[in-house]
């Protein structure tokens, strides 16, 4: 499908969608609240079936976070860039797709280690690689580690 | 003191006679049983060596390497570097063991494989007991061996070890009655349970050969389910190294370890032997009917190389399924016993009593 | 590295469950993996992967870094794809530049990344061989993947962590002996491939042991992000080289290799068969190997413009894809590695529940995961 038919078709599903320029893929701001729905949506439309989770993570910006997905359709083989935008870092919340796509669940949990966003409605919300008792989530622009990282 | 290489009855009578004339009987007793452990033990532990050597070389062959070659001339000393190194370990304490059961376990595994050797026939006459139910005897002592394992097992508390035990215990009770039932077809054959009348009975053929399909069938029989008995690969499950570590000796170290190690190559050796006592004619040599030349040149060889070039090649048999074939699972190999080799050995038995009842044997 | 709050440490007593770990220190989970399983006898009720054990931080470390230093961080992912794991960050960093690298280059690229292919299925094979018990696979594997391993020392000094590719080309050029060692190997495995049929495939034992096990189906393998061979044993045609070529991919005739059944077998199937694939691409470039230059012309310091960037890249596992976020200065301002084994490795805990101990075995060793990998 061509990009222009693919915004298209996205656009249909929920109101409030932004697309952003994006040199190489398509690419969907969605507001944090319908989040949820709009996966839903995406992943059982008959014209976009987004199967395939490719890779879920976040960036952290002074001011807020955000969670980016790379959805693939491997029935039709085109790929959507999704964000959202969460705009409390201190208490970052989303809602947790991993039951649309089991592999999200692992790569949530990752985000959550090391972003520090909390996903409701995951079930297992737990770190995944650093130790329970660590303090911080690494990942962060603003975290510190006086002994390990060295600033030059 | 007469020495034949041919036949060692007159020699050890000799020795018997000369302690009974210079000892009171008792001490000729005792003086009797002290020279036949310490030569067991001398050939057990001089085994020991050799087969570990030989699997470490055959496996190297088989899996295009050179193996040890750096410990003395083709690496022949490098099991007894091995063994030095073995027993300057340390016994590593293990918490919350089962001290005495612990510590018992290897003893039991490497006496039973002890017991087991004094019944083999290993040339005429030299045997430290002939008893008139040898087969019974071997068949009863080698199988003790696995309460050395499941205690091991149980008492180092391991978790893996003790997976490892419960396998094995299955699996040993499990392929004790084809073992069994494959050495009875041949005592169906031979009339007899003495180990050395099965032997003589063979003189003029082997039993694989004399006794018609149903003696092969007993052979392979024999050598699947004693491999398994070994806990052997591709039977090795007790050990598993790729899923339960080592299993029922993951904790032991160092000379406690090297009684494992050595009872699982004795045991090979034993089951070798048996097999080669029953199936293959013993220290008997190669005899066809017919070709006088060839039954002389092979009778000029002497009973001792005979019995020892057999075991070797049953022992070489073992190690190739070892280093060729992947292993089991433990359903698996339970099915392969109780649907396929029990009932084979069932019907194989009652094959060859009839065979024996009509006289279709040579 | 959950240790405390696992969820499992909770459920021990509870109906007469065997807990067991498995790892960190084991055998057969290649490195530093722990598995907690629910055991019941033999059978496993339950399967908690627990990871992190070698989280080192690699995409905290880059954003300290310049470009051509990420790359030799990005060998030290999946160690036996090193190159392929080099190629995606240079690919994601030419395509932002919009640099046009020699042809050369790109012909080199895939030759070099089907060999490393070639000696991590190699590896592969051994290992999963040793898993099931047959140790003699392991040194057929090895005898062959130190001729590929001989080649790459002589090309760039290196035979396991490379780091020879650079955004825009090759370090180096390769040597002139390359093209003359590749052809021979090629000759002297068409032979060894078929032997490995005859020591394992064709065993009954081993077709026991694999048929059936660890299924997959191809609704779950998509859902669950797995790829490469793994997925491509259920079915999934997640084929990078395939639906979006790079390199000189779009330039050779190759088949994607896809088995339905989803199981063990399946798996080790098309990781046999891509080894023949690999081999036949190769035979297609490496005479064809145009002249030119080994690098296209870069700056001396690569600064990508600011903009978010995304490259898929197949390696031996399945589909690694760079996510770098530049805000214009010379390190990335975010850099992301969705790597292949993260995802394949989570799905044990689906596909590992009802199977036995040694089928637990079996099935991550057809799963090929190699565990710095997943944790970064």
């Amino acid at each position: 499908m061509e990009r222009e038919q693919l915004k298209e078709a996205i656009a249909r599903l929920a109101p409030g969608l932004e697309f952003p320029e994006n040199a190489q893929l398509t690419e969907v701001l969605a507001p944090t609240a319908g989040f949820r729905d709009l996966c839903k949506a995406l992943r059982s439309d008959a014209a976009l079936q987004f199967d395939y989770l490719i890779s879920m993570t976040a960036v952290d910006y002074p001011d807020h976070i955000v969670l980016v997905y790379h959805l693939h359709s491997s029935a039709l083989g085109h790929t959507l860039v999704l964000k959202q935008k969460l705009t409390d870092r201190e208490k970052a919340e989303a809602d947790t797709v991993s039951d649309l796509w089991l592999t999200a669940e692992y790569q949530e949990r990752e985000v959550f280690d090391l972003f520090g966003v909390h996903f409701n409605g995951h079930q297992d919300m737990r770190r995944i690689f650093l130790e329970d008792h660590w303090v911080g989530h690494p990942l962060r622009k603003d975290y510190v580690d006086e002994i390990n990282i060295i600033e030059r | 003191m007469r020495f034949d290489i041919y036949d060692f009855t007159s020699f050890t009578q000799d020795i018997d006679r000369l302690l009974q004339e210079n000892l009171t009987p008792f001490w000729a007793t005792v003086a009797e049983l002290t020279i036949v452990g310490v030569v067991i033990l001398a050939f057990y532990a001089l085994v020991g060596l050799f087969l570990v050597y030989a699997e470490r070389k055959v496996c190297a062959f088989m899996q295009n390497r050179l193996g040890p070659n750096r410990v003395g001339p083709f690496g022949i000393f490098q099991t007894i570097a091995d063994l030095i190194k073995l027993l300057m370990k340390e016994l590593i304490p293990i918490k919350h063991a089962d001290k005495i059961l612990f510590n018992l376990a290897p003893f039991i595994v490497i006496i039973a494989s002890f017991m087991a050797i004094a019944a083999i026939p290993f040339a005429r006459g030299l045997h430290a007991i002939d008893l008139n139910i040898g087969v019974f005897y071997v068949f009863a002592v080698s199988s003790m061996g696995v309460i050395g394992i499941l205690l091991a097992g149980w008492s180092s508390n391991n978790k893996y070890s003790l997976i490892g035990a419960m396998r094995s215990g299955a699996m040993v009770v499990s392929y004790e009655l084809s073992v069994g039932l494959s050495l009875l077809s041949i005592v169906i054959f031979a009339g007899t349970m003495q180990l050395s009348g099965i032997v003589e009975s063979q003189a003029d053929g082997w039993w694989i050969f004399k006794g018609h399909i149903p003696a092969f069938i007993a052979f392979l029989l024999f050598i699947t389910a004693s491999t398994a008995e070994t806990n052997r690969g591709p039977f090795d499950l007790a050990e598993a190294e790729s899923e339960l570590t080592a299993g029922f000796h993951t904790e032991y170290s160092g000379i406690r370890f090297a009684f494992f190690f050595l009872a699982e190559y004795m045991n090979m050796f034993i089951v070798a032997s048996i097999a080669v006592t029953i199936f293959l004619g013993g220290w008997m040599p190669l005899q066809f009917g017919g070709l006088e030349g060839f039954n002389t040149v092979m009778a000029y060889i002497p009973p001792l190389v005979w019995f020892f070039l057999k075991v070797a090649f049953v022992i070489y048999l073992m190690m190739w399924f070892k280093w060729t074939f992947p292993r089991l699972r433990i359903d698996q190999i339970l099915t392969l016993e109780w649907k396929y080799l029990l009932p084979l050995s069932l019907i194989n038995t009652v094959l060859i009593a009839l065979v024996v009842l009509l006289g279709w044997h040579f | 590295m959950s240790t405390e709050t696992s969820t499992l440490n909770l459920f021990i007593g509870e109906n007469d469950e065997y807990i067991i770990n498995m790892g960190p220190q084991h055998p057969s989970t290649h490195g530093v993996l722990r598995l907690e399983l629910a055991l019941k006898g033999e059978l496993v009720e339950r399967v908690v992967p627990h990871v992190g054990y070698i989280h080192r931080g690699i995409e905290k470390m880059s954003e300290k870094l310049p470009y051509p230093q990420i790359i030799h961080l990005t060998d030290r992912m999946d160690y036996l794809s090193a190159l392929m794991n080099n190629e995606a960050v240079c690919l994601a960093a030419e395509s932002a530049l919009q640099v046009e690298v020699p042809e050369r280059v790109k012909y080199v690229r895939t030759i070099l990344a089907e060999l490393q292919r070639l000696a991590s299925h190699q590896l592969w094979w051994c290992a999963f061989g040793m898993d099931l018990g047959a140790l003699t696979t392991f040194f057929y594997g090895l005898r062959d993947r130190e001729k590929i391993l001989d080649i790459f020392e002589e090309s760039f000094g290196s035979r396991l962590l490379h780091s020879y590719y650079l955004p825009g080309g090759l370090m180096h050029d390769i040597h002139p002996n390359f093209q003359k060692r590749v052809k021979e190997f090629l000759k002297y495995f068409r032979k060894k491939l078929p032997e490995y049929d005859q020591l394992l495939t064709g065993n009954v034992i081993f077709q026991n042991r694999v048929k059936g096990i660890g299924l997959l189906s191809k609704e779950d393998a998509i859902s669950y992000g797995v790829t490469g061979p793994s997925g491509r044993g259920s079915g999934f045609a997640c084929d990078v080289r395939k639906h979006q070529p790079y390199s000189a991919y779009d330039k050779v005739e190759f088949t994607e290799c896809l088995h339905t059944d989803g199981d063990t077998w399946a798996r080790y199937k098309v990781r046999v068969q891509e080894m023949w694939e690999s081999m036949h691409i190769i035979e297609q470039l490496i005479d064809n190997i145009p002249e030119g230059d080994y690098t296209a012309k870069m700056k001396a310091i690569i600064k990508l413009p600011a903009g978010e960037y995304f490259q898929r890249v197949e390696t031996a596992r399945g589909e690694l894809a760079v996510y770098i976020v530049s805000d214009g200065n010379k390190t990335p301002y975010r850099i992301h590695f969705r790597t292949p084994n993260f995802s394949n490795m989570f799905v044990m805990s689906k596909i590992g529940v009802g199977c036995k101990i040694a089928d637990l075995v079996a099935l991550g060793g057809s799963l090929d995961l190699v565990i710095p990998d997943i944790d970064r």
